[in-house]
C-alpha cells in the first residue's frame, strides 16, 4: 500500500516512515511542506495520504487545505489528517462531500503503533478514522436532555462511541469483549432510537451517525 | 415641518426647563448641606449618594442631547476604585477629586439659572403667539375690562390695540417657528460647554486610562506567565521526569525480569500521552492552534462547536485583526461563552462577530435565566480589564428572566484576506 506522507518536523517525519514501513507500507514520498504535498499527491496517485494540518510555509492549516483539494480533484481519495488539537470545525470540512476515506486523529494516537496503523488501513478502504476527542465533543452536545442520544442505555452510548469514530462491528466487539451479534443488536436498537437507515454498508453507516451527530 | 418641530420644542423645553430649575436646584442646595455638615460627619455619609445622583442627573441631560441633538457630551468620570466597599470620606474624596464630578457640581448653579432660562424661551416664545393672535380674534374684551392689558410692551385696550398685538403674535409665531428648534439646541451646547471636559482635561483623562489598562495588562501577562509556569512545572515537566524514571527501571530489569519491564514500559507511554494532553491543554490557553491556523472567525466558529449548548453562530469579518487583538476577542468569546454554560441554563446562545466603521463588534445573546453581574464574578471583570489594553469595551444586559445579551466592542483595523499559497 502506497502511503504520500507529510509532515514537516524531521524527527516526526522520520518516525512516522519507520513505523508505517516497519508495518509493511510502502512510503511513495514524505514531504516537509505544502507545494511538495500538493505535487506528491497529484503525480504519485497514492493509496492514501498520511498529512500534518499545520505545514510550511504558511505554518497555518495548509496541510488540510491541501488535502480538502486533492480531494475535490479526486474525490474519495483516502486522507488521514493529523493534528496536534481536533477541532470539530476540521473534521466537519473533512467530512462534508459524503464520500468517506477520511481520518483525522491526534498524534498521540501515533503512540499506539497497531491502532494506528489499523486507522491507516481503514482509511485507505475507503472508512473512516475520527479521533475519540471528536467524537465525545459531538455526543456532548447531541446528548442535552431533550434530544435522542439522550435516551441511549451507557453501553449503547459505547457502542455508538466506537461506531462513530469509524470501527466495525468485529472491532467494536473486539473492543467491548462481547459477541457480533450483541453489537450489531446494539446498533440496530441505537439506529432506531435516532431514527436513522439501517445500512449493511459499514462505512455508510458511521457517515450516517457522523452527520447525524454534528447537525444536533 | 418647522411648526412641529417648533411645537415639539416647545413641549421638550418646558419639560427639561421645569425639571432642570427642581432637579438643579435642590441637588445644588442638598450638595452645599452635606458639604456644611462635614465637620459633623453626617455629611460624609450623605455625599457619596448625592454626587452619585448628581451623576445621574447630569448622565440624563447627556442621553437627552445626544437623542434629541445629537450633541456628544463625553463622561469622562474615574473608574470605580478597585475596592467599591469603600464608603464615609475615603469615597467622598475620591469622587471629589474626579475633574468630571467637580465639573458636574460647577454645570448645577448654571442649569438652574442660564439652563432654565434657554429651556423655557421656545415655550415662552410659543405661548406668546398664540395669546397675541387670540387677543387679536376678540380676546381683548375679555381681559381688557376697565384696567389696561399689556402685551409684551403694547397696552392693549380697543380692537385697534388688539389688531397690532395679533400682528405681533405673528412676527412671535414666525420667530418662534424659526428659533424654537435652534434655542432648545443652545440648551444643549451651554450644557455641553460647561459639562464636556477641556482639552487639556480630556488628555490628563486618557493619560490616566492609559496608565491604568498598561498596569493591567502588564499585571494579566505577569500573572499568565507565572500560570503557564506553574503548570509546565506540576504538569508536562513533574510527568517526564516520572517517564526518565520508568525508562531507566525498565533498563535495568530488561534482562531480570521482562514481564515487569514490559509493564513500566506501558506506564512510561501511558505517562508521555498524558503528558501531551496536558500541553495541548496548556498551548489552547496560551494561543489556541485553530487561531494560529485560521483566524478569528473560524476560531469562532470552532469555539462554537465545542459549547455544549447550540450555538448559532454568524460570523462576518473580511480580513483579520492584528494578532493581539485576535487572541484578546477569542479569549474573551471563550469566557463568554464558558459563563453562559456554567451559570444561565441557557438552551440556545447566538453568537455575532462582526466589523463595521472601523470596530470590531462580538454579541453574544443567550435565552438563559438572565441576571449576570459584570460586577459580581469575576470572569466578565477579568475580560474587561484585559479589553482596555486595546480600548475595547463590554456592555452586559441581562434582566432577571433573561435573555442576557454581552457585546464587545473593540477598535480596530482588519488586514486583507489572506490567499493560501498552496
Amino acid at each position: 500500500m502506497r502511503v504520500v506522507l507529510a509532515e514537516d518536523l524531521f524527527l516526526l517525519r522520520d518516525g512516522l516512515v519507520r513505523l508505517l514501513e516497519a508495518h509493511g507500507f510502502e512510503i511513495a514520498a514524505a514531504v516537509d511542506n505544502g507545494p511538495s504535498l500538493e505535487q506528491a499527491l497529484r503525480e504519485l496517485e497514492p493509496d492514501v495520504a498520511v498529512v500534518d494540518v499545520r505545514l510550511p510555509p504558511s505554518f497555518t492549516d495548509e496541510g488540510l487545505q491541501c488535502a480538502l483539494r486533492a480531494r475535490r480533484r479526486r474525490p474519495g481519495l483516502p486522507v488521514l489528517v493529523l493534528s496536534q488539537h481536533v477541532e470539530q470545525l476540521y473534521a466537519r470540512e473533512l467530512l462534508a462531500d459524503g464520500t468517506g476515506g477520511v481520518g483525522y486523529l491526534l498524534k498521540d494516537r501515533v503512540l499506539d503503533a497497531g491502532q494506528f496503523t489499523e486507522a491507516v488501513r481503514r482509511v485507505a478502504a475507503g472508512g473512516t478514522a475520527m479521533d475519540p476527542q471528536v467524537i465525545s465533543q459531538l455526543l456532548q452536545r447531541g446528548s442535552a436532555a431533550d434530544r435522542p442520544v439522550s435516551r441511549l442505555t451507557p453501553r449503547e452510548r459505547e457502542v455508538l462511541e466506537l461506531m462513530a469514530q469509524g470501527r466495525s462491528n468485529t472491532a467494536i466487539a473486539g473492543r467491548l469483549t462481547v459477541t457480533e451479534r450483541a453489537v450489531a443488536k446494539h446498533t440496530a436498537n441505537i439506529f432506531a432510537k435516532l431514527g436513522l437507515e439501517v445500512s449493511d454498508d459499514d462505512n455508510r453507516r458511521v457517515l450516517a451517525v457522523l452527520a447525524y451527530l454534528d447537525a444536533a | 415641518m418647522s411648526a412641529k418641530k417648533a411645537m415639539v420644542a416647545a413641549a421638550r423645553g418646558l419639560g427639561l426647563g421645569v425639571f432642570s430649575l427642581v432637579g438643579s436646584t435642590f441637588l445644588l442646595v442638598f450638595v452645599v448641606l452635606a458639604a456644611a455638615l462635614v465637620p459633623l460627619g453626617v455629611g460624609v455619609v450623605l455625599l457619596p449618594p448625592l454626587l452619585t445622583a448628581v451623576r445621574s442627573h447630569a448622565d440624563l441631560r447627556r442621553r437627552l442631547a445626544q437623542r434629541w441633538y445629537g450633541v456628544r457630551i463625553p463622561a469622562a468620570y474615574r473608574p470605580r476604585p478597585a475596592q467599591p466597599s469603600a464608603t464615609g470620606l475615603p469615597r467622598a474624596l475620591h469622587l471629589l477629586q474626579d475633574p468630571a464630578v467637580r465639573r458636574d457640581l460647577r454645570w448645577l448653579p448654571v442649569d438652574m439659572t442660564a439652563g432654565y432660562f434657554v429651556a423655557m424661551l421656545p415655550a415662552v416664545l410659543l405661548a406668546k403667539a398664540v395669546e397675541g393672535l387670540a387677543l387679536a380674534a376678540g380676546l381683548w374684551k375679555a381681559v381688557a375690562d376697565g384696567a389696561d392689558y399689556w402685551y409684551w410692551f403694547l397696552p392693549v385696550s380697543g380692537q385697534g390695540d388688539a389688531l397690532v398685538a395679533g400682528v405681533l403674535g405673528l412676527i412671535v409665531l414666525h420667530l418662534a417657528f424659526r428659533l424654537n428648534d435652534p434655542l432648545l439646541k443652545a440648551h444643549f451646547t451651554l450644557t455641553r460647554a460647561v459639562l464636556a471636559p477641556s482639552g487639556r482635561a480630556v488628555l490628563e483623562h486618557r493619560v490616566e486610562e492609559l496608565a491604568r489598562t498598561r498596569h493591567d495588562a502588564v499585571d494579566t501577562s505577569a500573572a499568565e506567565l507565572r500560570r503557564i509556569e506553574r503548570d509546565l512545572h506540576d504538569g508536562a515537566q513533574a510527568r517526564l521526569v516520572a517517564m526518565g524514571m520508568s525508562l531507566g527501571t525498565v533498563e535495568a530489569l530488561l534482562d531480570r525480569d521482562p514481564e515487569q519491564a514490559r509493564q513500566l514500559l506501558a506506564q512510561a507511554r501511558a505517562e508521555s500521552a498524558e503528558a501531551l494532553a496536558e500541553l495541548r491543554d496548556l498551548v489552547r490557553g496560551i494561543h489556541p492552534p485553530v487561531l494560529a491556523e485560521r483566524g478569528l472567525g473560524d476560531a469562532a466558529r470552532a469555539l462554537a462547536l465545542r459549547t455544549p449548548v447550540p450555538v448559532e453562530a454568524d460570523v462576518d469579518l473580511p480580513g483579520r485583526p492584528e494578532p493581539a487583538v485576535e487572541s484578546a476577542v477569542y479569549f474573551a468569546l471563550s469566557e463568554m461563552l464558558t459563563n453562559v454554560v456554567k451559570h444561565a441554563e441557557a438552551r440556545r446562545i447566538w453568537l455575532e462577530l462582526g466589523h463595521r466603521d472601523g470596530m470590531l463588534r462580538l454579541t453574544v445573546t443567550d435565552d438563559g435565566r438572565g441576571g449576570a453581574d459584570p460586577a459580581a464574578g469575576t470572569g466578565l471583570a477579568g475580560v474587561e480589564r484585559r479589553l482596555g489594553a486595546f480600548d475595547g469595551v463590554l456592555a452586559v444586559s441581562s434582566p432577571t428572566g433573561g435573555p442576557t445579551v454581552v457585546t464587545l466592542e473593540i477598535p480596530c483595523a482588519l488586514s486583507s484576506p489572506k490567499t493560501s499559497s498552496c
